[in-house]
Protein backbone atom coordinates (compact mmCIF):
# COMPACT_ATOMS: atom_id res chain seq x y z
CA UNK A 1 0.00 0.00 0.00
CA UNK A 2 2.65 2.52 0.45
CA UNK A 3 4.69 1.46 -1.60
CA UNK A 4 2.26 2.09 -4.61
CA UNK A 5 1.71 5.64 -2.88
CA UNK A 6 5.20 6.34 -3.38
CA UNK A 7 4.83 5.84 -6.85
CA UNK A 8 2.66 8.41 -7.82
CA UNK A 9 2.60 12.08 -7.07
CA UNK A 10 0.64 12.21 -3.45
CA UNK A 11 -1.07 14.72 -3.75
CA UNK A 12 -2.86 14.67 -6.52
CA UNK A 13 -3.63 17.63 -9.24
CA UNK A 14 -6.92 19.47 -8.76
CA UNK A 15 -5.95 22.01 -11.05
CA UNK A 16 -6.29 25.73 -9.82
CA UNK A 17 -9.16 26.74 -7.73
CA UNK A 18 -11.49 29.84 -9.01
CA UNK A 19 -9.50 32.39 -7.50
CA UNK A 20 -12.51 34.58 -6.03
CA UNK A 21 -13.91 31.00 -4.67
CA UNK A 22 -10.60 30.25 -3.38
CA UNK A 23 -10.24 33.82 -1.99
CA UNK A 24 -13.71 33.81 0.10
CA UNK A 25 -15.39 36.97 -1.96
CA UNK A 26 -18.34 38.28 -1.02
CA UNK A 27 -19.94 36.91 -4.66
CA UNK A 28 -18.94 35.40 -7.26
CA UNK A 29 -20.78 35.33 -10.66
CA UNK A 30 -18.33 32.90 -12.07
CA UNK A 31 -19.50 30.12 -9.32
CA UNK A 32 -22.73 30.57 -10.32
CA UNK A 33 -22.31 30.73 -13.89
CA UNK A 34 -20.52 27.10 -13.52
CA UNK A 35 -22.96 25.89 -11.39
CA UNK A 36 -26.24 27.06 -12.41
CA UNK A 37 -26.96 23.53 -14.30
CA UNK A 38 -25.97 21.05 -11.85
CA UNK A 39 -26.92 23.12 -7.99
CA UNK A 40 -28.81 26.12 -8.19
CA UNK A 41 -31.58 24.94 -11.54
CA UNK A 42 -32.31 21.55 -10.11
CA UNK A 43 -32.89 22.59 -6.48
CA UNK A 44 -35.26 25.37 -8.19
CA UNK A 45 -37.02 22.87 -10.05
CA UNK A 46 -37.67 20.77 -7.03
CA UNK A 47 -38.24 23.23 -4.77
CA UNK A 48 -41.49 24.98 -7.50
CA UNK A 49 -42.17 20.88 -7.22
CA UNK A 50 -42.08 20.91 -3.59
CA UNK A 51 -44.43 23.57 -3.06
CA UNK A 52 -46.77 22.92 -6.57
CA UNK A 53 -47.23 19.36 -5.00
CA UNK A 54 -48.69 20.80 -1.46
CA UNK A 55 -50.06 23.79 -2.64
CA UNK A 56 -52.12 21.48 -5.07
CA UNK A 57 -53.26 18.29 -2.57
CA UNK A 58 -53.43 21.52 0.66
CA UNK A 59 -56.08 23.46 -1.62
CA UNK A 60 -58.22 20.63 -2.24
CA UNK A 61 -58.11 19.20 0.94
CA UNK A 62 -58.82 22.94 2.43
CA UNK A 63 -61.76 23.22 -0.29
CA UNK A 64 -63.42 20.09 0.89
CA UNK A 65 -63.12 20.68 4.39
CA UNK A 66 -64.09 24.31 3.76
CA UNK A 67 -66.96 23.45 2.63
CA UNK A 68 -68.05 20.61 4.87
CA UNK A 69 -67.42 23.60 8.25
CA UNK A 70 -69.71 25.91 6.04
CA UNK A 71 -72.41 23.93 5.82
CA UNK A 72 -71.86 22.40 9.33
CA UNK A 73 -71.30 25.09 11.28
CA UNK A 74 -70.19 23.52 14.21
CA UNK A 75 -67.57 22.12 12.80
CA UNK A 76 -65.43 25.44 11.82
CA UNK A 77 -64.03 26.41 15.58
CA UNK A 78 -62.40 22.67 16.23
CA UNK A 79 -61.12 22.74 13.07
CA UNK A 80 -59.71 26.43 13.26
CA UNK A 81 -57.88 25.44 17.14
CA UNK A 82 -56.61 22.61 15.77
CA UNK A 83 -55.14 24.30 12.61
CA UNK A 84 -53.67 27.10 15.12
CA UNK A 85 -51.99 24.75 17.48
CA UNK A 86 -50.90 22.66 14.31
CA UNK A 87 -49.07 26.13 13.06
CA UNK A 88 -47.35 26.47 16.32
CA UNK A 89 -45.23 23.02 15.40
CA UNK A 90 -41.95 23.53 14.13
CA UNK A 91 -41.67 22.81 10.47
CA UNK A 92 -38.10 20.87 11.54
CA UNK A 93 -39.46 18.77 14.43
CA UNK A 94 -42.22 18.16 12.08
CA UNK A 95 -40.18 16.68 9.57
CA UNK A 96 -38.64 14.46 11.70
CA UNK A 97 -41.31 13.04 13.57
CA UNK A 98 -42.90 12.29 10.76
CA UNK A 99 -39.72 9.95 9.44
CA UNK A 100 -40.67 6.96 11.55
CA UNK A 101 -43.67 6.64 10.11
CA UNK A 102 -42.85 7.50 6.37
CA UNK A 103 -38.95 7.41 6.17
CA UNK A 104 -36.95 9.90 4.39
CA UNK A 105 -38.82 10.83 1.43
CA UNK A 106 -40.70 13.45 -0.31
CA UNK A 107 -43.88 11.87 1.35
CA UNK A 108 -42.90 12.89 4.51
CA UNK A 109 -41.70 16.53 3.19
CA UNK A 110 -45.00 17.00 1.37
CA UNK A 111 -47.41 15.23 4.33
CA UNK A 112 -46.07 18.45 6.21
CA UNK A 113 -46.63 20.81 3.76
CA UNK A 114 -49.95 19.76 3.12
CA UNK A 115 -50.70 20.31 6.74
CA UNK A 116 -49.25 24.00 6.36
CA UNK A 117 -50.81 25.03 3.36
CA UNK A 118 -54.29 23.72 5.29
CA UNK A 119 -53.85 25.53 8.67
CA UNK A 120 -53.58 28.53 6.31
CA UNK A 121 -56.11 28.19 3.36
CA UNK A 122 -58.84 26.51 5.73
CA UNK A 123 -59.96 29.41 7.75
CA UNK A 124 -59.73 32.01 4.61
CA UNK A 125 -61.82 29.80 2.20
CA UNK A 126 -64.58 29.64 5.65
CA UNK A 127 -64.22 33.43 5.68
CA UNK A 128 -64.54 33.87 1.92
CA UNK A 129 -67.89 31.42 1.94
CA UNK A 130 -69.08 33.73 4.31
CA UNK A 131 -68.73 36.72 3.16
CA UNK A 132 -72.05 37.14 0.78
CA UNK A 133 -74.08 39.69 2.52
CA UNK A 134 -77.06 38.88 3.67
CA UNK A 135 -79.52 40.82 1.44
CA UNK A 136 -77.81 39.02 -1.18
CA UNK A 137 -78.42 35.66 0.34
CA UNK A 138 -82.03 36.59 0.43
CA UNK A 139 -82.42 37.75 -2.91
CA UNK A 140 -80.80 34.44 -3.82
CA UNK A 141 -83.25 32.36 -2.05
CA UNK A 142 -85.98 34.43 -3.08
CA UNK A 143 -85.32 33.90 -6.90
CA UNK A 144 -85.85 30.43 -5.92
CA UNK A 145 -82.04 29.20 -5.81
CA UNK A 146 -81.58 26.41 -4.30
CA UNK A 147 -78.85 25.66 -1.77
CA UNK A 148 -76.17 24.11 -4.25
CA UNK A 149 -77.27 27.12 -6.88
CA UNK A 150 -76.31 29.59 -4.19
CA UNK A 151 -73.20 27.96 -2.98
CA UNK A 152 -72.30 27.96 -6.62
CA UNK A 153 -73.36 31.00 -8.29
CA UNK A 154 -73.33 33.57 -5.38
CA UNK A 155 -71.07 32.33 -2.34
CA UNK A 156 -68.17 30.65 -4.41
CA UNK A 157 -67.69 34.03 -6.82
CA UNK A 158 -67.78 36.23 -3.82
CA UNK A 159 -65.14 34.16 -2.35
CA UNK A 160 -62.77 34.21 -5.21
CA UNK A 161 -60.99 37.04 -3.32
CA UNK A 162 -60.50 35.81 -0.16
CA UNK A 163 -59.09 32.21 -1.53
CA UNK A 164 -56.76 33.77 -3.54
CA UNK A 165 -55.70 35.97 -0.45
CA UNK A 166 -54.99 32.66 1.41
CA UNK A 167 -53.47 31.11 -1.68
CA UNK A 168 -50.90 34.24 -1.54
CA UNK A 169 -50.34 33.84 1.68
CA UNK A 170 -50.29 29.43 1.67
CA UNK A 171 -47.62 29.82 -1.33
CA UNK A 172 -45.10 32.04 0.02
CA UNK A 173 -45.37 30.38 3.35
CA UNK A 174 -44.51 27.22 1.65
CA UNK A 175 -42.13 28.42 -0.45
CA UNK A 176 -40.14 29.68 2.68
CA UNK A 177 -40.88 26.26 4.98
CA UNK A 178 -40.06 24.20 1.74
CA UNK A 179 -36.37 25.64 2.52
CA UNK A 180 -35.82 23.73 5.64
CA UNK A 181 -36.58 20.45 3.65
CA UNK A 182 -33.65 20.46 3.24
CA UNK A 183 -32.71 18.95 6.37
CA UNK A 184 -33.98 15.85 5.50
CA UNK A 185 -33.85 15.39 1.92
CA UNK A 186 -31.10 16.57 -0.56
CA UNK A 187 -33.86 18.70 -2.44
CA UNK A 188 -34.72 22.26 -3.16
CA UNK A 189 -33.29 25.63 -2.80
CA UNK A 190 -32.22 24.75 0.87
CA UNK A 191 -30.17 22.26 0.25
CA UNK A 192 -27.15 24.05 -1.58
CA UNK A 193 -27.57 26.62 1.63
CA UNK A 194 -27.67 23.94 4.14
CA UNK A 195 -24.55 22.59 2.21
CA UNK A 196 -23.08 25.92 2.03
CA UNK A 197 -23.62 26.38 6.13
CA UNK A 198 -21.64 23.51 6.71
CA UNK A 199 -18.31 23.99 5.23
CA UNK A 200 -15.63 25.26 7.68
CA UNK A 201 -16.15 28.79 6.04
CA UNK A 202 -19.33 28.99 5.04
CA UNK A 203 -19.37 29.83 1.49
CA UNK A 204 -21.78 33.51 0.55
CA UNK A 205 -21.91 33.10 -3.10
CA UNK A 206 -23.93 30.00 -2.66
CA UNK A 207 -26.03 31.36 0.32
CA UNK A 208 -26.32 34.36 -1.36
CA UNK A 209 -27.69 32.88 -5.20
CA UNK A 210 -29.77 30.02 -3.29
CA UNK A 211 -31.37 32.60 -1.04
CA UNK A 212 -32.58 34.68 -4.01
CA UNK A 213 -33.73 32.41 -5.65
CA UNK A 214 -36.22 31.20 -2.78
CA UNK A 215 -37.34 35.03 -2.34
CA UNK A 216 -37.32 35.34 -6.02
CA UNK A 217 -39.75 32.56 -6.88
CA UNK A 218 -41.83 33.72 -3.80
CA UNK A 219 -42.07 37.04 -5.10
CA UNK A 220 -43.07 35.88 -8.77
CA UNK A 221 -45.51 33.50 -7.23
CA UNK A 222 -47.26 36.41 -5.05
CA UNK A 223 -47.47 38.60 -8.18
CA UNK A 224 -49.29 35.81 -10.22
CA UNK A 225 -51.62 35.45 -7.60
CA UNK A 226 -51.77 39.12 -8.11
CA UNK A 227 -52.77 38.62 -11.67
CA UNK A 228 -55.19 36.22 -11.66
CA UNK A 229 -57.05 37.75 -8.82
CA UNK A 230 -57.23 40.89 -11.20
CA UNK A 231 -58.68 38.77 -13.82
CA UNK A 232 -61.18 37.16 -12.19
CA UNK A 233 -62.26 39.55 -10.10
CA UNK A 234 -61.88 43.10 -11.62
CA UNK A 235 -64.09 44.35 -9.15
CA UNK A 236 -62.51 44.37 -6.56
CA UNK A 237 -59.13 46.03 -8.04
CA UNK A 238 -59.54 48.77 -5.72
CA UNK A 239 -58.80 46.88 -2.85
CA UNK A 240 -56.52 44.65 -4.19
CA UNK B 1 -28.66 5.66 8.31
CA UNK B 2 -30.82 3.11 5.95
CA UNK B 3 -33.98 3.49 5.61
CA UNK B 4 -35.21 0.33 6.79
CA UNK B 5 -34.07 1.91 10.49
CA UNK B 6 -36.10 5.05 9.44
CA UNK B 7 -39.59 3.64 8.33
CA UNK B 8 -40.84 1.76 11.44
CA UNK B 9 -42.59 2.43 14.27
CA UNK B 10 -39.94 1.21 16.80
CA UNK B 11 -38.14 4.06 16.10
CA UNK B 12 -41.09 5.90 17.28
CA UNK B 13 -41.32 4.03 20.41
CA UNK B 14 -37.79 4.13 20.94
CA UNK B 15 -37.64 8.22 20.48
CA UNK B 16 -39.73 8.42 23.45
CA UNK B 17 -37.30 6.21 25.39
CA UNK B 18 -34.45 8.96 24.49
CA UNK B 19 -36.42 11.26 26.30
CA UNK B 20 -36.52 9.06 29.40
CA UNK B 21 -33.04 8.44 29.12
CA UNK B 22 -31.53 11.98 28.77
CA UNK B 23 -33.46 13.88 30.52
CA UNK B 24 -30.64 16.43 31.57
CA UNK B 25 -29.23 16.80 28.21
CA UNK B 26 -32.51 17.93 26.72
CA UNK B 27 -33.63 19.96 29.87
CA UNK B 28 -30.08 21.99 29.47
CA UNK B 29 -30.54 22.28 25.23
CA UNK B 30 -34.14 23.51 25.88
CA UNK B 31 -32.97 25.93 28.33
CA UNK B 32 -30.24 27.07 25.68
CA UNK B 33 -32.66 27.19 23.03
CA UNK B 34 -35.29 29.53 25.30
CA UNK B 35 -32.38 31.73 26.32
CA UNK B 36 -31.47 32.39 22.61
CA UNK B 37 -35.74 32.71 21.82
CA UNK B 38 -36.04 35.51 24.73
CA UNK B 39 -32.68 37.46 23.43
CA UNK B 40 -34.14 37.66 20.28
CA UNK B 41 -37.78 38.11 21.30
CA UNK B 42 -36.33 40.91 23.63
CA UNK B 43 -34.06 42.84 20.60
CA UNK B 44 -37.70 42.60 18.48
CA UNK B 45 -39.63 44.08 21.35
CA UNK B 46 -36.83 46.61 22.35
CA UNK B 47 -36.91 47.93 18.19
CA UNK B 48 -40.69 47.08 17.00
CA UNK B 49 -42.75 47.94 20.01
CA UNK B 50 -42.37 51.74 20.83
CA UNK B 51 -41.79 52.03 16.91
CA UNK B 52 -45.49 50.32 15.62
CA UNK B 53 -46.94 52.23 19.08
CA UNK B 54 -45.73 55.39 17.71
CA UNK B 55 -46.57 55.21 14.82
CA UNK B 56 -49.92 53.58 15.36
CA UNK B 57 -50.95 56.94 17.23
CA UNK B 58 -49.84 59.32 14.67
CA UNK B 59 -51.42 56.90 12.12
CA UNK B 60 -48.24 57.61 9.74
CA UNK B 61 -46.24 55.34 7.33
CA UNK B 62 -48.89 52.26 7.55
CA UNK B 63 -46.81 51.19 4.32
CA UNK B 64 -44.03 50.34 6.37
CA UNK B 65 -45.77 48.27 8.65
CA UNK B 66 -47.82 46.50 6.38
CA UNK B 67 -44.84 46.14 4.09
CA UNK B 68 -42.52 44.33 7.43
CA UNK B 69 -44.88 41.65 7.58
CA UNK B 70 -45.35 40.35 4.22
CA UNK B 71 -41.32 40.43 3.73
CA UNK B 72 -41.47 38.70 7.33
CA UNK B 73 -43.59 35.82 6.31
CA UNK B 74 -41.73 35.46 2.99
CA UNK B 75 -38.00 35.24 4.18
CA UNK B 76 -37.33 31.81 4.52
CA UNK B 77 -35.87 31.59 7.97
CA UNK B 78 -32.85 29.64 6.62
CA UNK B 79 -32.01 32.01 4.37
CA UNK B 80 -32.48 34.58 6.99
CA UNK B 81 -29.93 33.09 9.33
CA UNK B 82 -27.72 31.50 6.65
CA UNK B 83 -27.38 34.96 5.01
CA UNK B 84 -26.25 36.97 8.69
CA UNK B 85 -24.20 34.01 9.60
CA UNK B 86 -21.88 35.27 6.51
CA UNK B 87 -21.66 38.63 7.84
CA UNK B 88 -21.94 38.04 11.84
CA UNK B 89 -20.58 34.99 11.87
CA UNK B 90 -21.30 31.76 13.52
CA UNK B 91 -22.60 31.70 17.33
CA UNK B 92 -25.15 33.44 19.35
CA UNK B 93 -25.18 37.64 18.26
CA UNK B 94 -26.20 35.88 14.50
CA UNK B 95 -28.69 34.10 15.69
CA UNK B 96 -30.34 36.30 18.29
CA UNK B 97 -30.42 38.77 15.18
CA UNK B 98 -31.42 36.59 12.74
CA UNK B 99 -34.95 35.60 14.84
CA UNK B 100 -35.31 39.36 15.88
CA UNK B 101 -35.77 40.13 12.38
CA UNK B 102 -37.94 37.57 11.87
CA UNK B 103 -40.23 38.26 14.97
CA UNK B 104 -40.19 41.79 14.09
CA UNK B 105 -42.59 41.47 11.39
CA UNK B 106 -46.17 40.27 13.66
CA UNK B 107 -44.91 42.75 16.47
CA UNK B 108 -44.61 45.95 14.47
CA UNK B 109 -47.84 44.89 12.53
CA UNK B 110 -49.80 44.21 15.11
CA UNK B 111 -48.45 47.17 17.33
CA UNK B 112 -49.21 49.20 14.33
CA UNK B 113 -52.79 47.84 13.53
CA UNK B 114 -53.64 47.76 17.23
CA UNK B 115 -53.28 51.22 18.02
CA UNK B 116 -54.14 52.51 14.22
CA UNK B 117 -57.60 51.24 14.56
CA UNK B 118 -58.55 51.95 18.03
CA UNK B 119 -62.10 53.84 18.01
CA UNK B 120 -61.93 56.63 16.11
CA UNK B 121 -64.94 57.88 18.60
CA UNK B 122 -63.46 56.94 21.88
CA UNK B 123 -60.29 59.25 20.72
CA UNK B 124 -62.29 61.87 19.66
CA UNK B 125 -64.11 62.24 22.83
CA UNK B 126 -61.23 61.79 24.98
CA UNK B 127 -59.58 64.51 23.05
CA UNK B 128 -62.53 66.27 23.78
CA UNK B 129 -62.81 65.43 27.80
CA UNK B 130 -58.89 67.54 27.44
CA UNK B 131 -56.40 63.93 27.54
CA UNK B 132 -53.41 65.14 26.23
CA UNK B 133 -52.00 62.89 23.21
CA UNK B 134 -49.62 60.68 25.46
CA UNK B 135 -52.75 60.70 28.20
CA UNK B 136 -54.97 59.46 25.15
CA UNK B 137 -52.45 57.10 24.34
CA UNK B 138 -51.50 55.40 27.69
CA UNK B 139 -55.83 55.35 29.29
CA UNK B 140 -57.30 54.79 25.55
CA UNK B 141 -55.65 53.65 22.51
CA UNK B 142 -53.17 51.37 24.85
CA UNK B 143 -55.72 49.11 26.52
CA UNK B 144 -58.45 48.52 23.74
CA UNK B 145 -55.16 48.01 21.90
CA UNK B 146 -53.66 45.06 24.35
CA UNK B 147 -55.63 42.25 22.60
CA UNK B 148 -54.34 42.40 19.21
CA UNK B 149 -51.12 43.98 19.90
CA UNK B 150 -50.78 40.94 21.98
CA UNK B 151 -51.51 38.75 19.60
CA UNK B 152 -48.59 39.80 17.75
CA UNK B 153 -46.19 39.59 20.32
CA UNK B 154 -47.73 35.49 20.63
CA UNK B 155 -47.22 35.03 16.96
CA UNK B 156 -43.76 36.11 17.21
CA UNK B 157 -42.86 34.60 20.36
CA UNK B 158 -44.09 30.74 18.60
CA UNK B 159 -42.68 32.06 15.27
CA UNK B 160 -38.84 32.18 17.07
CA UNK B 161 -39.29 29.33 19.19
CA UNK B 162 -39.85 27.38 16.38
CA UNK B 163 -37.11 28.59 14.33
CA UNK B 164 -34.35 28.31 17.09
CA UNK B 165 -33.64 24.84 16.17
CA UNK B 166 -32.75 25.83 12.77
CA UNK B 167 -30.38 28.38 14.06
CA UNK B 168 -28.05 25.09 15.56
CA UNK B 169 -26.67 24.97 11.74
CA UNK B 170 -25.03 28.24 12.69
CA UNK B 171 -24.31 27.49 16.28
CA UNK B 172 -27.11 28.24 17.72
CA UNK B 173 -27.48 25.54 20.27
CA UNK B 174 -30.41 24.20 22.00
CA UNK B 175 -32.64 21.30 20.86
CA UNK B 176 -31.60 22.06 17.33
CA UNK B 177 -28.04 20.17 18.45
CA UNK B 178 -29.34 17.40 18.73
CA UNK B 179 -31.98 17.14 15.28
CA UNK B 180 -29.06 18.09 13.17
CA UNK B 181 -26.59 15.79 14.46
CA UNK B 182 -28.02 12.49 13.57
CA UNK B 183 -24.73 10.64 13.34
CA UNK B 184 -24.05 11.11 17.10
CA UNK B 185 -27.90 10.61 18.56
CA UNK B 186 -28.99 8.24 16.20
CA UNK B 187 -32.94 8.93 15.23
CA UNK B 188 -34.38 8.02 17.95
CA UNK B 189 -32.69 10.75 19.57
CA UNK B 190 -33.66 13.32 16.44
CA UNK B 191 -36.81 12.30 16.97
CA UNK B 192 -36.88 12.73 20.41
CA UNK B 193 -35.82 16.29 20.67
CA UNK B 194 -37.75 16.92 17.49
CA UNK B 195 -41.13 15.85 19.93
CA UNK B 196 -39.34 18.51 22.78
CA UNK B 197 -39.40 21.08 19.90
CA UNK B 198 -42.90 21.12 19.40
CA UNK B 199 -43.77 20.44 23.24
CA UNK B 200 -41.90 23.57 24.25
CA UNK B 201 -42.94 25.84 21.67
CA UNK B 202 -46.48 24.50 22.13
CA UNK B 203 -46.29 25.15 25.76
CA UNK B 204 -44.73 28.52 25.08
CA UNK B 205 -48.18 29.08 22.37
CA UNK B 206 -50.25 28.02 25.79
CA UNK B 207 -48.41 29.73 28.21
CA UNK B 208 -48.62 33.06 26.41
CA UNK B 209 -52.58 33.01 25.82
CA UNK B 210 -53.17 32.42 29.03
CA UNK B 211 -50.90 35.68 29.88
CA UNK B 212 -52.58 37.15 27.18
CA UNK B 213 -56.20 36.15 28.52
CA UNK B 214 -55.23 38.02 31.92
CA UNK B 215 -53.44 41.19 30.41
CA UNK B 216 -56.45 41.70 28.43
CA UNK B 217 -58.96 44.40 29.94
CA UNK B 218 -61.76 42.24 31.66
CA UNK B 219 -64.65 43.96 29.26
CA UNK B 220 -62.28 42.49 25.85
CA UNK B 221 -61.90 38.97 26.78
CA UNK B 222 -64.50 37.15 25.37
CA UNK B 223 -64.50 38.69 21.88
CA UNK B 224 -61.17 39.27 21.06
CA UNK B 225 -58.60 36.47 22.38
CA UNK B 226 -60.66 33.59 22.04
CA UNK B 227 -61.68 34.26 18.54
CA UNK B 228 -58.27 35.48 18.18
CA UNK B 229 -56.97 32.36 17.99
CA UNK B 230 -58.73 30.85 14.88
CA UNK B 231 -59.02 34.01 13.63
CA UNK B 232 -58.18 34.29 9.53
CA UNK B 233 -54.89 35.26 8.15
CA UNK B 234 -55.20 38.29 5.87
CA UNK B 235 -52.79 40.19 3.53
Amino acid sequence: MSGRLADGPVIPNFGHGDPCVTGDHTFCWSWVKAHWGDTLQPALIQHVELTAIAIGIGFVLAFTLALVAHRYRRAEQPIGVLSALLYTIPSLALFQILVPFTGITRTTVEVALVAYTLVILFPNIVAGLRSAPDDVLEAAHGMGLTRRQVLTRVELPLAVPAIIGGLRIAIVSTIAIATIAAFLLPQGLGYPIFNAVKLPTPFKTEIYSAGVLAIALALACDAALVGVKRALVPWSRRTA
Amino acid sequence: MTLADAANLHTFLDAFRFIGDHPGLLAQKAWEQLELSGAALGLALLVALPLGIALGHLHRWSGLAIGTSIVGRGLPSLVLIAAFLTVLGIGFVNNMVALAVLATGPILTNAFDSVHAVDHDAVEAARGMGMTGLQILRRIELPLATPLLFTGIRVAAVTVVATAPIAAIAGGGGLGDIIVNQASYRLSGVVGASICVMALSTGVFLALLGIQIGVTPRPLRRTSVIADVSRKESL
